[in-house]
């Protein structure tokens, strides 16, 4: 029902619902949120950040007094996941910062996650605990030792109820596999194998089995001069367990079957839409390069994120997408100043809506855009202190590309490039969605009229 | 119990019960892993009362717990008062039967499967099979997975109506969403179907095997393969073609390489599960196709299979099929452009001549073996010198020899001292098939150069391979033909080889016997004992030793002695040390290194090598040592890395532990 809501584009608004993270203007680079990502029911979301840890909310039961707000997120478990580390043979520092956090399908009351950084992927396990063991032979209730020759009777311990405790433990570690970053992870639908990617490999690995994965994909050439492309995201299909798709800098992207070869080398579909070469520039390539990849829920779609637009491809259609979506098209003009700034290599992420009806991905200055698949409709909105009162109704922002600015419009200028959204998720079966804005999570919710 | 009078004989299993909840995870699975001491000490009643309650809910802790509580369990019944009361050990059971970790689940199934058979039947209906359903409908898959392995235990034993439920039970698990249970189903598939009765294998299994080998995902349809053999076997023979072949058939064109790779890797089952008719007009085609498929790792998994395959062909036909239809595929095998598929060939491929008879061996296989001689890649070439003895046995291997020498010399001067040393292993084979003369003549010089090869591990191999020689020509051929030459390496400017007339002794000495070994190894041996390098000083002591028992004893008293009595005051410590040793004649290790975790780099031929080395008390570290060229590092260093002047290869037990490092573990490639 929600989801037909929000196919039918702005019959609903978006209103602000919490946010997390410090306040403060100075923002510790820990604190930097660097992935995002909701379980299978919804009822957690899991955030990482630069600082190597994983932050997991749970979705609170609805509460009776204020019955206009449905559950809020509150922090479940906190855990380091990651630390720095040092490569003492390349003299390498390797980054505790979280690259990716993949659920798993739940398989028994407890919840289990990957996480990874640019070189290791860890399996962590999440469960709760609410019992504890009372009685001890040796000692008494105080803890005072007993005499050990006056143990006339043993006693067993036995279980008593306590606080709810949510433990984080690490289940699996899969390390030295990947030479390069590690960009990409993600769990196949037969709910054994996964796949993990880094610049030019990806390598599936079993979740049982840490000490061996299978190279399926090796792009590197005999001579890394003749390096021209590099791939920069991969998932695996969602109900074809032999499905995977990468993509590239060049912007395209690649569809495998392993069923076809053990070695995926040679991929069974090349999606790429010609250039245009009236709009060909200097910085063509660069952000035509693809920075995420989604498949649809139900898996006959794709969607691709480069720098300026949104792309979402029909897997039975190679020649081109079946619908593109500008995301911040008035930034063309200025990707002189964003290449000097470096922006022009900022990764953004996109995400689908549950029914797969409407998309999302982030842009500058806190803003993020949603499109509407069956309207056509876009809307801007934008993360910010300001508007984040309870209940309060998310405002389109427009930006003013040239002529005369509107009043409540933003003129390209004034855009804050420190700003950025790369990465937001989408509840997989409502319309909650989580948005991470440099060091604060937003959530928002659809406001029930 | 006793302890009413105040002694402490209870202090023992109190120590034990408390530690089951110790912080320290090795005191935990040591009082799980003695639980039947504590269950024997409370007595059945307070085991079922108190113990089992519980362990039942202490499915928190770590695996390794987890996995020893599972296993323990399997074996309480007796502890819990007899098969009467053995349904008190199935609710832990059951929760270890939900946890994640496949290894304590498997567990936990194996354990619930033993004392089942411990169930009385009414007890089997009123308490085991409640257990099954309730796993077999829970709502995590780990619990749904676990009672795929239940239901083949219980069904023999239980009435008319369970059955029909448990038969229920296992078609809705088959058709599971989750693929993870409808892989546990195909693979208990076959296991299930043995103890069904056969109308119900015909109308139940078959359909859900013909469900399973067409699921959506293909690790699902490769377990149906394993299935099919054991269904095949319990189908009467004319019922097959109808109910078994068309899933074989489409199994063996699957569009998945992975189920291919299955159907290949069970063919020889297969092959005795169909029978004769079938095999010569389906399963025959099929596996020329799957000797042709496009996937090498399918290829080479079939061309595992063609001798025994072969030989399982029914013998009125057998010749013809494989001259007609095999034998071709083989050929193009041959020259494969994958390695691994050849030498899945080459190691089987030398089989097919005793099949094959002399005649057709000598004209069709002679040729194969002779290209596979000659292949690039070594392994194949080892392949097939390996399994020679085959082809001895019917055409005799002077038709080989010709091409063997050439492989055989070049194998033996192969870059790769892994492959020199794989041929090594294979001489006292080869020696004994081309015989004495031939060995003399052609590859006696090999034997000997292999003694100063530049590998360690090359030269320990060829010292362990002349043993081998002098047992099969005897100790006149070895006096004759080797000890001149050993004993003759007593000179050599270099030490390492003066080591190794030292090494060769000590393997020659007992096939040789006690005259060689007295008259002609001993004086040099003991000439030794005033070598300048250390390391060569020690082994002389370590070679007395060793050479000790085969000496007679007036030769030990009046020359060995004297010589190990002056080793014992040397100016080495390790000379000493290994002298003493042997005077006091039983073997000592070096004092104990702690246990620590050591990162070493060693340098060969310039390259940097890696190895993450675990120290503990009880390595042997004393015979890299001799190799060492330099050495940088030392106190305060976190690695020390190493220059040996070798390529062998480097195991912890060859290391010499040279100061205390302190150093954490390094995580290395």
């Amino acid at each position: 029902l929600a989801a037909n809501k929000a196919a039918r584009g702005n019959d609903f608004q978006w209103c602000f619902s919490q946010v997390k993270g410090a306040i403060d203007e100075d923002v510790a680079e820990a604190d930097i949120i660097s992935t995002v990502e909701f379980n299978y029911s919804g009822e957690l979301l899991a955030t990482g950040d630069k600082g190597g840890r994983v932050v997991i909310f749970q979705h609170e039961q609805e509460s009776k007094n204020r019955p206009q707000l449905r559950g809020e997120y509150n922090v479940y478990s906190t855990f380091q996941s990651h630390e720095p580390e040092f490569d003492y043979l390349k003299s390498l520092e390797i980054e505790e910062k979280i690259n990716k956090i993949r659920w798993l399908p739940q398989q028994n009351s407890a919840h289990f996650l990957l996480s990874t950084n640019d070189k290791t992927i860890k399996l962590w396990k999440i469960s709760e605990r609410d019992k504890r063991a009372e009685g001890y032979n040796l000692k008494d209730e105080e803890g005072r030792l007993r005499d050990p020759f006056r143990i006339s009777s043993l006693r067993v311990p036995v279980l008593m109820p306590m606080d709810l405790m949510v433990e984080a433990s690490p289940r699996r570690i899969f390390a030295n596999a990947h030479t390069y970053h590690i960009n990409s992870i993600s769990v196949n639908s037969d709910h054994e194998t996964y796949l993990s990617a880094d610049d030019l490999r990806i390598n599936l690995w079993h979740l049982e089995i840490t000490d061996r994965s299978f190279n399926i994909v090796d792009i590197k050439p005999a001579n890394m001069e003749e390096l021209t492309e590099v791939i920069t995201a991969a998932e695996c299909h969602p109900h074809q367990c032999n499905v995977f798709v990468y993509s590239s800098s060049k912007g395209t992207i690649r569809l495998c079957d392993m069923r076809a070869a053990a070695l995926c080398d040679r991929h069974s579909k090349f999606f790429e839409e010609p250039e245009d070469p009236s709009s060909r520039s200097f910085f063509s390539e660069i952000i035509s390069s693809i920075s995420d990849v989604k498949f649809s829920h139900s898996g006959r779609y794709m969607m691709t994120r480069d720098y300026l637009s949104v792309k979402v491809w029909d897997l039975n259609m190679e020649n081109r997408p079946v619908e593109t979506y500008q995301v911040h098209e008035y930034l063309r003009s200025k990707l002189c100043s964003l290449y000097e700034n470096d922006c022009i290599f900022d990764k953004f992420e996109c995400c689908w809506n549950g029914s797969d009806s409407a998309i999302m991905t982030g842009s500058y200055n806190n803003f993020f855009r949603m499109f509407d698949r069956n309207t056509r409709r876009d809307i801007t909105l934008e993360a910010s202190r300001e508007s984040s009162k309870p209940r309060a109704t998310l405002k389109p922002r427009k930006v003013s590309t040239g002529g005369k600015r509107k009043k409540d419009e933003i003129s390209v200028d004034s855009l804050d490039f420190n700003k950025k959204i790369l990465h937001t998720a989408w509840h997989p079966k409502e319309n909650v969605i989580a948005v991470a804005a440099t060091n604060n999570l937003y959530i928002f919710q659809d406001k029930i009229n | 119990m006793a302890g009413a009078d105040g002694d402490d004989s209870l202090y023992p299993i109190a120590v034990l019960i408390d530690e089951l909840r110790n912080e320290d995870v090795q005191l935990r699975l040591n009082s799980i892993k003695k639980l039947s001491t504590i269950a024997l000490a409370l007595g059945v009643e307070r085991t079922r009362t108190e113990l089992l309650p519980f362990l039942t809910d202490t499915i928190y802790d770590e695996d390794e717990v987890l996995l020893a509580l599972a296993e323990q369990l399997g074996n309480f019944t007796m502890l819990v008062g007899g098969p009467e009361y053995v349904h008190c050990l199935l609710p832990p059971l059951e929760s270890l039967a939900t946890v994640e970790e496949t290894v304590v689940r498997d567990k936990a199934v194996e354990s619930l499967r033993k004392i089942s058979q411990e169930h009385s039947p009414v007890d089997l209906e009123v308490h085991f099979e409640p257990l099954v359903k309730r796993l077999a409908s829970g709502d995590w898959f780990t619990s749904r997975t676990s009672a795929c392995g239940l239901f083949s235990v219980c069904y023999p034993r239980v009435s008319s109506t369970v059955k029909a439920e448990i038969r229920q039970h296992f078609r809705t698990l088959c058709s599971d969403d989750t693929p993870m249970v409808r892989r546990a189903a195909a693979s208990k598939l076959g296991e299930f179907a043995k103890v069904l009765e056969l109308d119900y294998v015909k109308s139940d299994i078959i359909s859900l095997f013909t469900a399973l080998a067409s699921d959506e995902q293909d690790s699902v349809r490769l377990l149906a393969v394993e299935a099919c053999v054991s269904i095949a076997t319990l189908l009467p023979q004319e019922d097959l073609e109808t109910l078994v072949m068309p899933t074989l058939r489409q199994a063996a064109e699957d569009k998945s390489w992975r189920v291919r790779y299955m159907v290949a890797d069970k063919f020889s089952e297969l092959q005795k599960a169909v029978g004769p008719e079938i095999t010569k007009n389906d399963l025959v085609p099929a596996f020329q196709n799957l000797l042709k498929d496009c996937e090498a790792e399918v290829r080479a998994a079939a061309a595992n299979k063609v001798k025994e395959f072969c030989e399982n062909l029914p013998e009125d036909s057998r010749e013809q099929i494989i001259m007609t239809h095999i034998l071709p595929c083989v050929k193009e095998l041959v020259s494969d452009t994958n390695q691994h598929v050849k030498s899945a060939l080459a190691s089987v491929i030398m089989g097919l001549s005793t099949i094959l008879g002399k005649d057709n061996t000598v004209e069709h296989l002679l040729p194969l073996f002779l290209a596979q001689l000659k292949d690039e890649c070594p392994e194949v070439r080892l392949n097939i010198i390996s399994n020679l003895d085959c082809v001895n046995e019917v055409i005799g291997i002077r038709q080989l020899s010709q091409s063997l020498l050439p492989a055989i010399v070049e194998l033996a001067e192969d870059a790769k001292w892994r492959v020199r040393l794989a041929i090594i292993e294979y001489m006292p084979l080869l020696a004994g098939q081309l015989g004495v003369e031939f060995f003399d003549e052609k590859l006696n010089t090999l034997c000997m150069a292999w003694l100063i090869d530049h590998v360690y591990a090359i030269r320990e191999a060829a010292t362990c391979n002349l043993m081998k020689l002098v047992e099969k020509f005897g100790a006149e051929w070895a006096q004759n033909t080797i000890v001149p030459k050993v004993l003759g390496m007593a000179n050599d400017p270099n030490y390492l080889h003066r080591m190794t007339t030292l090494f060769c002794i000590n393997a020659l000495s007992e096939a040789c016997g006690q005259d060689i070994t007295t008259k002609q190894m001993l004086p040099v041996v003991l000439k030794m004992s005033n070598d300048q390098v250390a390391n060569v000083r020690f082994n002389v002591a370590k070679s007395l030793q060793k050479i000790g028992p085969v000496l007679d004893s007036n030769a030990l008293q009046s020359e060995v002695k004297p010589v190990l009595e002056k080793l014992a005051t040397d100016t080495d410590m390790d000379v000493k040390y290994f002298a003493q040793e042997a005077i006091s004649g039983k073997l000592v290790f070096p004092p104990p290194a702690a246990e620590t975790s050591l990162y070493v780099r060693f340098y060969r031929s310039g390259k940097p090598d890696d190895h993450a080395v675990f120290l503990s008390s009880s390595t042997v570290l004393s015979l890299a040592l001799h190799n060492v060229l330099w050495c940088w590092g030392g106190y305060g260093w976190d690695c020390i890395i190493v220059g040996l002047e070798w390529g062998g290869p480097v195991f912890p037990s060859n290391l010499v532990f040279f100061f205390p490092p302190l150093v954490q573990y390094f995580f290395l490639k």
